[in-house]
């Protein structure tokens, strides 16, 4: 995975190949912090799950099971794509991969517009977080204000996750226009993938979560 | 500044820029940490004041010096400063900071401005949390438990996103301690010549960056919780306030060994200096730190066994809590051991570090007692239980901070303290500690709860005691501030190893030049190894 790098490296380390490796480790260890992050969202739900089986099952029928799935493959499509613009980087086709880091942050938009398009749903539902809404008079058992509160709570974190994913993506295209990014520095790009696949791997556990278990 | 103008300091860190701007905006790890060690020293003092407060209101029983809401949240002020703002990030970012990249040989931290980041975001995190203390204040305990953090009318939301914010300085420390560790080392410095304390701010670091993200989703559900009605914790609304317990705990249990596991460096950096000896076992105190960051994150339940649990998930919960005690006595027998037939000279970081042995020694005893569920159930919110937290928490780290203070003051200024004063402070600390809190123990097994703000007559004579010993504690720490502000200034020149000691970070000048070492080091002679002379050393 790692060729020698070639670039002038900051003065406290001994050579290029240290910082690459430093800045890849310092990305992995913040990942872990970060599934620590939603794995506290995660117990809540487990946690309410097991005592409102029913109230959740009668939720996840509710919830936009097609946009949900749509948005699922979205992500799917634009983390495939941010891998091959490390790849293309990293074989010097720097055209190729500024224009795979472009669709990738497109995607990562039109993840979010469906992702807004569904909130919209739920509040024409009635559905707001913290059990506020008109459906939360029809369904009134304990259990659904708990798992649309989560379902607001854990998306909603996710979405800001998007954004910063999007934005370093953009950082990234902008370093590959001007230069800075390059075939020898292509450890910045991957560091910015890596998060974008952190990104793509909790929907992946939200997803049969919260639309279709 | 010019004032520690010592023979070598024209390199040195301190004076090689003078201007504002080359502090404030510095990616210069000695710098930052030497910032961090000012903050923390005026949050300590924050949090010292209120304690004085706290005790002296109760010299009488019944209103003496303020009402019993001031009183609720002055103990709230107490409890955040002391744990969130001064004991968690106390160790790890002023000495870690300061001092890890020298001990591995290295020219800096891996991520310099991620470093000076989380300086400026634990200076927001606690101004927000100051800025509470001034909008109305927060009284619900150092703890935040619901349902009662979600009715207060305090200013709750203020004082949690401000814990909140801290723990990202926490997390972003953690993440570069640990790349650091990993990438920076010198080629000579394996794992197993790492200096002790590396490897306990490196357990440190593990524990923060797994541990706090979980307390900052906590804290932020709170504050929903009491700003929006989200109601996961609160039973008025349907919430669940044993699962905030869970998960508040799954995170303050641990961060416990975030406070003990740098101090325990700090002993395990002293002790050999002192007793001119290697440790006993090395493997066996740097392994230990990793058991107890392990078993840490296990232990979480023994704070709930009132709470609603299992009579299973309590012995389980128990057990695992006392696994804490084998590897703490594994270390506590490797320090003693490596004092045994030691060539020791007692100067003053060693007093402390004795302190620190009896009262961590102590409180750990009294901590497996709590661990079992038959007695917890009875001193469960008493003093006893704040007496065994004060002798752990703060006889573990304060004393040990006290300790790394003085052991590396020349370390990091170039200049001597006064030994006479630094012992007889040392002993003054340690008395008006004991004598603060140990009366705690009787009053709590006693009956007398914690956070109360009145009391029967009877417990009068054991308050008084404890009232007492704050006085002396808080006389010995003002006088330590005195004397270590006179050396600042006035001192005498230190000298590059003024303890003979052989860790790699007295193989540099005092104060070390701005690169750490002004040629390439040499690290062939061990950390530990009083057989031979170092180089440049009459000897």
């Amino acid at each position: 995975m790692t060729q020698p790098a070639s670039f002038v490296p900051a003065e406290q380390f001994a050579d290029a190949e240290k910082q690459a490796h430093a800045a890849r480790l310092g990305m992995w260890v913040f990942l872990a912090s970060e599934l620590l992050l939603f794995g506290a969202l995660f117990t809540l739900f487990a946690a309410y799950r097991v005592e409102f089986p029913s109230a959740f099952r009668a939720s996840v029928e509710h919830n936009t099971k097609v946009l949900g799935s749509i948005n699922t493959a979205v992500l799917l499509v634009s983390s495939t794509c941010v891998a091959g613009a490390v790849h293309a980087l990293r074989g010097g086709r720097t055209k190729l991969s500024a224009g795979l880091v472009a669709s990738t942050a497109v995607l990562g938009a039109i993840f979010l517009v469906i992702k807004l398009t569904e909130y919209a749903k739920h509040f024409a539902d009635g559905i707001y977080p913290g059990g506020e809404g008109r459906f939360f008079e029809e369904h009134h058992v304990r259990g659904f204000s708990e798992f649309w509160t989560l379902y607001f709570g854990m998306t909603g974190l996710h979405a800001v996750h998007v954004t910063v994913g999007m934005t370093l993506l953009t950082v990234m295209l902008v370093g590959i226009v001007r230069g800075r990014v390059t075939p020898a520095t292509v450890h910045r790009l991957e560091v910015a993938a890596l998060y974008w696949h952190l990104v793509d791997i909790i929907w992946i556990f939200l997803w049969p979560l919260l639309y279709l278990a | 500044m010019t004032a520690l103008a010592s023979p070598r300091a024209r390199s040195s860190y301190l004076v090689h820029a003078t201007t504002l701007r080359s502090w404030a905006l510095t990616t210069d790890h000695k710098r930052i940490g030497v910032m961090f060690l000012f903050a923390l020293l005026a949050m300590l003092a924050l949090g010292g004041i209120f304690a004085m407060a706290l005790r002296l209101e109760h010299l009488t029983p019944g209103p003496t010096i303020m009402t019993a809401m001031t009183y609720n949240r002055m103990f709230t002020l107490h409890g955040v400063t002391m744990v969130w703002l001064f004991m968690i990030p106390s160790i790890p970012s002023s000495f870690g900071n300061f001092l890890l990249p020298i001990m591995v040989g290295a020219k800096d931290v891996a991520f310099p401005r991620l470093s000076l980041m989380s300086f400026y975001v634990f200076l927001a995190g606690a101004s927000l949390v100051l800025v509470s203390m001034v909008a109305g204040g927060i009284d619900t305990g150092w703890t935040f438990y619901p349902p009662y953090s979600s009715s207060t009318p305090t200013a709750v939301p203020a004082a949690l996103l401000g814990v909140f914010i801290v723990g990202f300085s926490t997390i972003m420390t953690g993440i570069n301690f640990i790349v650091t560790t990993h990438t920076m080392r010198h080629p000579s410095v394996t794992w197993m010549k790492m200096p002790l304390f590396v490897w306990a701010i490196y357990a440190t670091s593990v524990i923060q960056v797994l541990a706090t993200p979980v307390l900052g989703m906590v804290l932020l559900l709170v504050v929903a919780n009491h700003s929006f009605g989200w109601g996961f914790f609160d039973p008025a609304r349907g919430g669940d306030p044993v699962l905030y317990q869970h998960l508040f705990w799954f995170y303050s249990h641990p961060a416990v060994y975030i406070m003990i596991l740098p101090g325990m460096g700090v002993v395990s950096e002293v002790i050999p200096t002192f007793a001119r000896k290697n440790p006993y076992s090395y493997k066996a105190i740097a392994y230990a730190s990793f058991g107890l960051a392990f078993v840490g994150f296990l232990t979480w339940g023994h704070h709930m066994f009132v709470a609603g649990m299992s009579r299973f998930d309590a012995g389980a919960f128990g057990v695992l809590s006392m696994l804490v005690a084998v590897f703490s006595a594994i270390k506590v027998f490797n320090w003693t051991w490596t004092l045994k037939r030691g060539a020791i000279s007692l100067k003053t970081p060693l007093l402390y570090v004795f302190a620190f042995l009896f009262l961590f020694v102590f409180g750990g005893m009294t901590g497996v007692a709590v661990a079992t569920m038959s007695l917890d159930v009875h001193w469960h919110d008493t003093y006893f239980v704040v007496a065994h937290f004060h002798f752990i928490m703060v006889g573990g780290t304060l004393t040990a901070f006290l300790a790394a203070i003085h052991y590396w003051f020349p370390k990091m200024t170039g200049r001597m303290y006064s030994e006479r004063l630094g012992l007889l402070c040392a002993a003054l600390v340690f008395a008006g500690f004991f004598v603060t809190f140990f009366p705690q123990f009787i009053l709590g097994n006693g009956g007398m709860p914690r956070r109360y703000f009145d009391y029967p007559a009877h417990f009068q004579v054991l308050h008084v005691v404890s009232t007492v010993g704050s006085w002396i504690l808080g006389a010995g720490l003002a006088i330590t501030a005195g004397y270590l502000a006179h050396a600042l200034f006035r001192g005498p020149a230190a000298g590059p190893n003024p303890w003979g000691s052989r860790s790699f970070e007295w193989r540099t000048p005092s104060p070390p030049p701005k690169h750490n070492f002004e040629s390439e080091p040499s690290f062939e002679i061990d950390a530990y190894d009083y057989t031979k002379p170092l180089a440049g050393e009459p000897q």
